[in-house]
């Protein structure tokens, strides 16, 4: 089997970036599992709409590692929409190639991306929704006080 | 620094091998088949080959063909007996954790209307011969199970499985190209009828080996086209390889009681420092039942192919499971076969010494390891 690895596949799987998992992060996600072979853990901090910081856990080969440790140098201090539109071809291209069957790694990662953005998206719409919700019960709220303190006065 | 400690995969040619071939590298280059002087020169040379084969493993050198190797001798033997003993019947039994040419050429053989089954392994690699016998039929033809796995090094009871195969009346085939020399196998008794190997694992060239089938045993050729080995595999005899295949041989045998207690010493020393320095390892099936070189190591919550490539930018080269299923990078089937658990299938490194290892490659392959294992624990998401 050919697997042999770009220098820079190598170095990446050798000494990769971004690598722990962010403390009380803002969204975290995993694809795959150990049974399946590799698995890709990445949790994100946002400030506005863009990446603070991102950081990968890995169970997996080396170009699995490789490709999260682009992706995550990549994607960092982009904004959520332009993350979302990063593809996996960019990381092949940046690591010089990938052998032929190790390709998917890269798709897995990108998955892995759009899963953290997307519990990200949905942390923050569910933030919103429960914004919502509080102001329309205090608002109630307000309004069943006034009410009673209506009744009181008319009793 | 390079450590090879991949030697079930391939091992050195070792140089006395090499000395031995090179003359039919060189002037003795005649087609054996030939019936010139040159020629009939080359063809004492190859029976003399196959005399001295058959004498180190016990068998009747008519029964013997070199192949190119023990896939070939395997799908040989598979296929021609099946196909050639179909009036006995149609059924084949192989075992779990056969190499793939054994395996894939069985469920060729199930998708052209032969008949198979597959009889399994306890958790140290061991065919159940209970089971074994259950499923032994009066129209059993063939029964193959490996001398010695070529993952986890787990060396079967040839005889025992013999007798319970004959007893129905069909033939035993062994796959035995792990096991020399590290078994002293006198084929014809302990009653294996076929049998399959190849230079390369035993510092011999690549490119060549041998099929056995007693006489007596029908067989139809997989590569026609010719007289040579009797008829049943055509194709101009490869006779440098086959001078150093009968060289390796004999030099794996002659030197094997000095060899044996070495590389055993040197495999167990290296399990026992595995175990002092680092955690969360476990041994693929037990030391007991297992060849002296080999170990097959899981290293939890991290990925076998990572430790394989983090180990091999270090200079230590060894294996996931077999060199063949890694080309597929799929988990191993022979793991799975002796129970190990789906998390655990991805985590596994088999390391195979060989003559040439020594202690202190030993202990910097140790020393490796605890970088590598603690470098990818650290960023590992399995909790």
């Amino acid at each position: 089997m050919s697997l042999n690895y770009t220098n820079k596949t190598i170095n990446a799987f050798l000494k990769p970036k971004n690598i722990g998992s962010i403390k009380n992060p803002d969204a975290l996600a995993s694809v795959g599992n150990p049974v399946c072979g590799d698995q890709l853990s990445f949790s994100i901090r946002v400030k506005g709409d863009r990446i603070k910081d991102i950081k990968f856990l890995s169970f997996g080969c080396a170009s699995n590692i490789a490709t999260a440790s682009v992706l995550t140098q990549q994607v960092k201090g982009m904004t959520i929409a332009e993350a979302k539109k990063y593809d996996w071809q960019k990381i092949v291209s940046i690591l010089g190639g990938l052998p032929q069957q190790k390709v998917h790694c890269s798709m897995m990662a990108i998955e892995a991306l759009q899963r953290v953005l997307a519990a990200y998206e949905q942390r923050l719409s569910l933030a919103s929704d429960k914004k919502l919700t509080i102001t329309k019960i205090t608002k109630n709220k307000l309004s069943s006080k006034t009410m009673a303190s209506k009744q009181k006065k008319v009793s | 620094m390079h450590i090879y400690l991949d030697n079930a995969a391939t091992t050195q040619l070792d140089p006395r091998v090499l000395k031995a071939m090179m003359p039919y590298l060189g002037p003795k280059y005649a087609n054996a088949s030939s019936i010139h002087a040159l020629g009939q020169s080359n063809n004492l040379d190859l029976e003399s080959a196959r005399q001295t084969v058959a004498g180190i493993l016990g068998l009747n050198s008519a029964g013997l063909v070199f192949t190119s190797g023990a896939s070939e001798a395997n799908n040989f033997i598979l296929r021609g007996i099946m196909q050639a003993n179909q009036a006995k019947g149609k059924h084949l039994i192989v075992s779990a954790i056969e190499h793939p040419c054994v395996y894939q050429t069985a469920r060729v053989l199930a998708r052209n209307g032969y008949e198979v089954d597959i009889a399994p392994v306890d958790k140290n690699g061991l065919i159940d011969l209970a089971s074994l016998a259950k499923l032994i039929r009066s129209d059993t033809v063939l029964v193959s199970v490996m001398a010695v796995n070529n993952e986890i090094g787990s060396v079967q009871n040839l005889a025992a499985i013999a007798k319970i195969v004959h007893q129905q009346g069909a033939y035993f085939h062994s796959d035995i190209v792990q096991a020399i020399p590290y078994l002293q196998l006198n084929l014809s008794k302990l009653g294996v009828d076929c049998a399959s190997f190849s230079a390369h694992k035993f510092y011999g060239p690549k490119g060549v080996g041998a099929a056995y089938i007693r006489p007596g045993i029908k067989s139809e050729p997989l590569i026609s086209g010719g007289e040579q080995e009797n008829g049943y595999r055509a194709g101009t005899y490869n006779l440098p390889g086959i001078i150093g295949l009968a060289s390796a041989l004999e030099v794996a045998y002659k030197e094997r009681s000095l060899y044996l207690p070495r590389v055993k010493t040197l495999r167990d020393y290296f399990w026992q420092c595995l175990r002092k320095e680092l955690s969360g390892l476990k041994l693929n099936g037990n030391l007991k039942n297992r060849v002296a070189n080999n170990l097959n190591v899981c290293f939890s919550k991290i990925e076998g192919e990572a430790i394989l490539m983090d180990l091999s930018l270090k200079g230590v080269y060894v294996s996931t499971g077999s060199a063949c299923s890694a080309h597929n990078l799929k988990s191993s089937y022979v793991l799975s076969a002796i129970g190990l658990a789906d998390y655990d299938l991805n985590s596994n490194i088999r390391f195979s010494l060989g003559r040439y290892n020594t202690k202190r490659e030993i202990d910097l392959t140790v020393a490796a390891l605890k970088k590598t294992v603690s470098r990818l624990r650290a960023f590992s998401p399995v909790k």
